[in-house]
């Protein structure tokens, strides 16, 4: 699988949290081959199996990475305008000139609208606007946008997936399709690859709107441990060297209370073992990701995270190396390629 | 797609701040070959096409429309590989976070980030950072790289593709490429009773520079420029007592800008030709923006000059909207004004 073009699938598919239909569309049939056994569960997470070779009853490993991306939501017409709201942690400082895509009763693109400088007294020029002065605009009269447009519907960034120098790629929704990719190269890899557990790929929904579908898949799927996949901030121009990391030195290894040690150990000895560059994080509180809700979920799941670095966060150029991308499938792959039948029963006897 | 929406296309995905205007001048070219008698290129890179009259009016004319658009140059290199830039033209800065571009002549592609909102200080999520606090990110790994790919001075331009949305089409720099279609237009149709020099004017953004010159060139008996101008018709919290242009409502003549008065005479002619023929029109809202108008009338001894163009929303950033109507509408009414000028509309002595 070229990995532009996977990310450039899964990337470019449209899914505001809530409204996943697009990527979920899109991802399934990448997961269909790859799989036993492909489902989608009433929150709409997307579930591949990929049975163990171990004797029944076998162990199951979740391997998490959220679908949805931020984006914009309808809250009024005005006219031929829209007014939107945010939906999940969008910018506001890039929205001004934003190409975007309305998924109305059919999909209209569209661009938030931006007073021309001309018009606008020298002090206003650098501010931020707030939402009741940022409007949709489709380039339609007022009646069709009334028959075309309801309050409620999603709005998501329109950026193509560009291919920029030295392996990177830069667009929308790399948070966290990056990390879907990469669960997708996994899934790749075990299926040529031995593992006595069962594999349990998961694409979940509503993570920027509070790690929802992860807490409800982590207990349909009801997993022996779990690996979430996401991204964390790169090293930028405009950011400080604390808490970034390189672009293109390999994914982090989270290393907090969120994560279970064996599992931290186990990560990184698979990256060591494969001779994969890595980082690791340490996350004292919350790691904001799939992980800190699977961790909960039933009697508690012992949990891990590799994140994949990204530049420019929930902005519509999110900038990361491919090769990341392709380290975080691999140290996933090697991961549970190497769980032994009694891992955990192992472990947890020593205690 | 119509011929008009179709050149507006291809000038609109054409790459050219001011200075740099080569790639406008060589999407304009195939346009009018064959349709003009003569076609050159001046000491700043004006592109002029003359079109020879019918010998009907002794009236040399001049019609321009600016081929430059806002943007930015690279004006520096950071440690990281990133350009630092700044703009060409006017822009407000608190457009630019979150853009990708196209850079230089091979048209590489780049993007312009921002801190993550979720290590922003609070008070900086509100005042969007000046452009000496930006940079546009290629993927170069060091200084040495970004320098050798994109070497200062290089032009940064928006990577916006056009698109049609119903009657309405989106893109980059319909100020002035709107214009452009519209002079393309005209001088591709029949003969003028007059001597016809259309020019591409050039660094119009940066002072209507190109304008001045060629109309020292041309020495016509009036001058006529083609624009996208500002429509500001978001709704806002204050009642609008000056929407500027709507899109819709028809080409917007010109009063005054900031650059120049129309002569009344010439405002009346056009005006009494579109009531006369039925064609939709509005008047700009005077006094905001400057045209080449402003460069033509104070060329040589004083050339009257007036200034029509086409409605568009969010001039001067990523993504310009205009409606396919007002820009046929341009092409009408200009072509109609034009054909019946005669001397005694611009002789200001009778």
């Amino acid at each position: 699988m070229d990995t532009f073009k996977l990310l450039q699938d899964l990337a470019d598919a449209p899914g505001a949290a809530g409204r996943e239909e697009g990527i979920r569309e899109t991802l399934e049939p990448l997961w269909r081959p790859l799989a036993d056994e492909v489902r989608v569960d009433s929150m709409g997470n997307l579930i591949a199996l990929q049975r163990g070779s171990g004797p029944e009853p076998r162990p199951a490993i979740m391997g998490a990475a959220h679908m949805d991306e931020i984006g914009l939501l309808v809250t009024g017409l005005e006219g031929a305008f829209l007014r939107v709201g945010d939906l999940g942690g969008i910018d506001r400082r890039v929205l001004l000139g934003l190409q975007v895509r309305v998924h109305g009763r059919r999909d209209l693109p569209g661009v938030i609208g931006s007073r021309p400088p001309h018009v606008l007294p020298a002090a206003e020029r650098q501010n931020v606007l707030p939402w009741h002065e940022l409007f949709v605009d489709v380039g339609l009269p007022a009646d069709e946008v009334a028959a075309l447009m309801r309050v409620g519907d999603t709005v998501t960034i329109e950026q193509p997936l560009i291919a920029l120098k030295s392996n990177r790629a830069a667009g929308k929704a790399l948070d966290n399709r990056a990390s879907v990719a990469a669960l997708t190269l996994a899934l790749e890899a075990l299926r040529r690859r031995h593992h006595a557990w069962d594999f349990c790929a998961v694409a979940t929904v509503q993570e920027e709107v509070g790690i929802k579908g992860a807490i409800t898949s982590a207990y349909g799927v009801a997993p022996d441990l779990a690996v979430a996949l996401d991204v964390t901030f790169a090293k930028q121009y405009n950011d400080s060297d604390s808490g970034t990391f390189e672009l293109d030195k390999g994914p982090t290894i989270g290393i907090g209370p969120n994560f279970h040690p064996q599992i931290v150990k186990r990560l990184i000895e698979a990256a060591e073992g494969e001779e994969i560059p890595m980082a690791q994080e340490p996350l004292p509180g919350s790691s904001g990701t799939d992980a800190w809700g699977i961790q909960l979920a039933r009697e508690g799941i012992p949990t891990g995270l590799i994140s994949i670095p990204v530049r420019y966060m929930h902005q519509p150029v999110e900038t990361v190396a491919l090769r990341d991308i392709e380290r975080a499938g691999r140290i996933l792959a090697g991961f549970v390629s190497g769980l032994e039948e009694d891992f955990r029963a192992r472990w947890e006897d020593e205690v | 797609m119509s011929t008009l929406t179709d050149h507006l296309e291809t000038l609109s995905n054409a790459r050219g701040i001011s200075g740099a205007e080569t790639g406008v001048r060589r999407a304009l070219r195939p346009l009018l070959e064959g349709h003009v008698d003569k076609l050159w290129v001046d000491g700043v890179g004006n592109l002029f096409a003359h079109k020879a009259g019918t010998g009907a009016s002794p009236l040399r004319v001049l019609i321009t429309a600016h081929m430059d658009e806002v943007g930015l140059m690279v004006v520096g290199h950071t440690g990281e590989g990133a350009l630092r830039v700044d703009t060409v033209g006017s822009i407000a800065a608190r457009v630019l976070p979150g853009l990708s571009v196209l850079v230089g002549e091979d048209a590489l592609p780049g993007v312009i980030g921002v801190q993550a909102i979720h290590r922003a200080n609070r008070g900086d999520l509100d005042k969007a950072p000046g452009t000496d606090k930006l940079a546009v990110d290629i993927g170069a790994t060091g200084k040495d790289e970004a320098e050798r790919l994109a070497p200062l001075g290089t032009p940064v331009v928006f990577a916006t593709r056009f698109r049609q949305l119903g009657a309405s089409c989106m893109g980059k720099a319909f100020d002035d490429r709107a214009g452009c279609t519209a002079l393309v237009a005209l001088l591709r149709g029949e003969r003028f009773p007059f001597d016809l020099f259309g020019v591409f004017t050039v660094q119009e953004e940066v002072g209507l520079r190109g304008a001045q010159v060629a109309a020292y060139t041309v020495a016509p008996d009036v001058g006529i420029a083609l624009e996208g101008t500002l429509a500001d018709d978001l709704p806002k919290e204050e009642p609008d007592v000056s929407p500027t242009t709507e899109l819709g409502k028809g080409p917007a003549i010109t009063v005054m800008d900031r650059s120049y008065i129309t002569p009344p005479r010439l405002l009346s002619h056009f005006v009494q030709v579109a009531e006369a023929e039925g064609l939709a029109y509005q008047f700009k809202q005077p006094g905001i923006g400057g045209t080449d108008s402003g460069g033509i009338h104070r060329a040589r001894a004083g050339v009257p000059a007036i200034t029509v163009a086409v409605p568009c929303r969010y001039i001067h950033s990523p993504v310009s909207m205009l409606r396919e109507s007002d820009l046929a509408g341009l092409v009408s009414l200009v072509d109609v004004a034009a054909r019946r000028l005669a001397p005694s509309i611009l002789d200001r002595s009778a």
